[in-house]
């Protein structure tokens, strides 16, 4: 693969893995109405899961930059998780911070290891 | 006459409703995926250029985190305080550049490795550090943009 594929396929990759967080997060969101940002959340464990299994698979370097990097990669987010997480703190709904935290922390972690442990079989 | 629903029925029909109200304007989309395309190739091209070997502190990971924290932090506080509403421009910059530059599942997985390799304190104090880091930038950002004054 040529260099100037590769890196238009990084681009056009993550630009698909923004959208696909992006819709699951309004569907998570607006069907479950609350304040905790559970689409993010929703968004980041599935992702996790994904990025480990692909580790795991111990797949080639440009198959890695290119489903894992590119599109696991900007499909997971972590800017929204601390600006929702400020939020959060700003208008005082501290156990819904501490909560929105602890779980993507301790799942996240979990999900990446659970990945990396059924790719490798 | 309203008809009884079963507690199944209400589930689906909010189900149903969320995915009448997805928000497919195409434009938005574009620009999302605009955004996201120029945020993965600034993250992966870090990442490729800034390797660092295993056991040690994921630096290019870092640094994308912490801007992209700062960026989204300044982007969503000026668009939603002191800017005219404008779909585009959150999707473009929010959704597209910050969403795609950072990432949750590439500290995942980093984290994982370090604890499988018995090194806690370096996982400990990554995520310490990601998660304090981050959450400073995003309250600077938007610290920043409620300060200066309104332009106008």
């Amino acid at each position: 693969m040529s260099f100037v594929a590769l890196w238009l396929g990084v681009g056009a990759l993550g630009g698909v893995g923004a959208i696909a967080r992006f819709l699951l997060d309004a569907l998570v969101s607006t069907s479950t109405g609350a304040r905790f940002p559970l689409g993010t959340l929703v968004v980041n464990l599935s992702g996790a899961l994904v990025l480990g299994l692909l580790v795991g698979l111990a797949v080639n370097r440009n198959t890695y930059l290119l489903a894992g990097t590119a599109v696991i990669g900007s499909y997971t987010t972590f800017s929204t998780w601390m600006l929702e997480s400020h939020r959060l703190a700003e208008d005082g709904l501290r156990w819904l911070l501490w909560a929105n935290v602890a779980l993507s922390l301790l799942l996240g972690v979990g999900a990446a290891a659970l990945g990396r442990l059924l790719g490798a079989g | 006459m309203e008809r009884n629903r079963s507690p199944e029925g209400s589930a689906t029909s909010r189900l149903e409703q969320a995915l009448r109200a997805l928000p497919l304007d195409r434009q938005e989309l574009a620009a999302i995926f605009a955004g996201g395309f120029i945020g993965a190739i600034l993250r992966a091209a870090l990442s490729q250029s800034l390797t660092t070997p295993p056991g040690q502190w994921p630096w290019a990971t870092f640094i994308v985190n912490m801007l992209g924290a700062a960026l989204l932090g300044y982007f969503v506080t000026r668009l939603q305080e002191r800017l005219p509403p404008s779909l585009y421009r959150r999707a473009l910059l929010g959704t597209g550049i910050c969403g795609a530059l950072t990432t949750f599942s590439t500290v995942m997985v980093e984290l994982a490795k370090m604890l499988e390799r018995s090194q806690p304190l370096l996982a400990g104090t990554y995520a310490a550090a990601s998660l304090a880091g981050g959450f400073a930038m995003v309250f600077l950002a938007t610290k920043l943009v409620r300060r200066a004054r309104p332009t106008g």
